[in-house]
């Protein structure tokens, strides 16, 4: 069973890693997510605001992990994501997962945190330094990335 | 049917959701699209351009000609931003 969880509370990604450890797992490998303040302009990010749709959220992680088993070998799966305000430097997401060889493993994570950007409905509203506002417009390179795996 | 709309599709609305049966002549997700562009100028700015709206129907993805039929929560937001 993965485990997924959408919540307002931070994660300690130390301790979501051991819970994935076990006789089977010959390896975990994760992708934390951080808030950053520098989006390659002026002004700076002072904080992000997530916002969600409950119930399909869950379900769209829960197909996301579904995928991601059926396609590689994994002894478990973590999808963490946060929503509410966060501050540059905090936690934003978590994905993990185990497997009994590093390949599935590594290519699992990066599988999860390229679709889990495109197909789970979570949409950022940044807060800039000079006091405006404005929601992020999806990138064309998160899209390819994502498309990547369907070839 | 429940429409519920989201992020900015959200705020140029004035809405979080409103109930209204399904209109007459609507038969797909661009057909509501729209419709609802009618409703108000809110309305008229939130589907101005239907190439940034994403749709899900009964809480999956759904494509400008999917059908509407036996819908009972249809959602509007922008291309999602997560990760």
């Amino acid at each position: 069973m993965p485990r997924i969880l959408v919540q307002a509370a931070d994660f300690n990604p130390g301790a979501e890693l051991a819970r994935l450890g076990g006789e089977e797992t010959g390896g975990i490998a994760s992708f934390t997510g951080i808030v950053r303040a520098s989006h390659g302009g002026s002004p700076r990010i002072a904080a992000l605001t997530l916002e969600h749709y409950p119930g399909m959220t869950e379900a769209a992680l829960a197909k996301l992990a579904a995928c991601a088993q059926a396609r590689w070998e994994l002894t478990g799966c973590t999808i963490i994501h946060r929503v509410g305000r966060l501050l540059p430097g905090e936690n934003i997401v978590f994905v993990a997962a185990a497997s009994a060889h590093r390949g599935d493993a590594l290519q699992a994570v990066a599988f999860l945190i390229d679709y889990l950007k495109t197909s789970a409905p979570f949409w950022k509203a940044e807060e800039r330094e000079d006091g405006t506002r404005q929601w992020v417009a999806a990138r064309a390179a998160d899209e390819a990335a994502a498309a990547g795996w369907d070839e | 049917m429940k429409l519920l709309y989201f992020a900015w599709v959200r705020e140029k609305i004035g809405q979080t959701e409103e109930n209204l049966p399904l209109p007459e002549g609507v038969s797909t997700v661009g057909g509501l699209i729209s419709w609802l562009r009618a409703r108000s100028p809110g309305h008229a700015a939130a589907f101005a351009d239907p190439r940034l709206i994403r749709c899900a129907i009964g809480q999956e993805f759904a494509g400008l000609d999917t059908p509407l039929a036996g819908a009972a929560e249809v959602a509007f937001f922008p291309p999602v931003t997560g990760g």
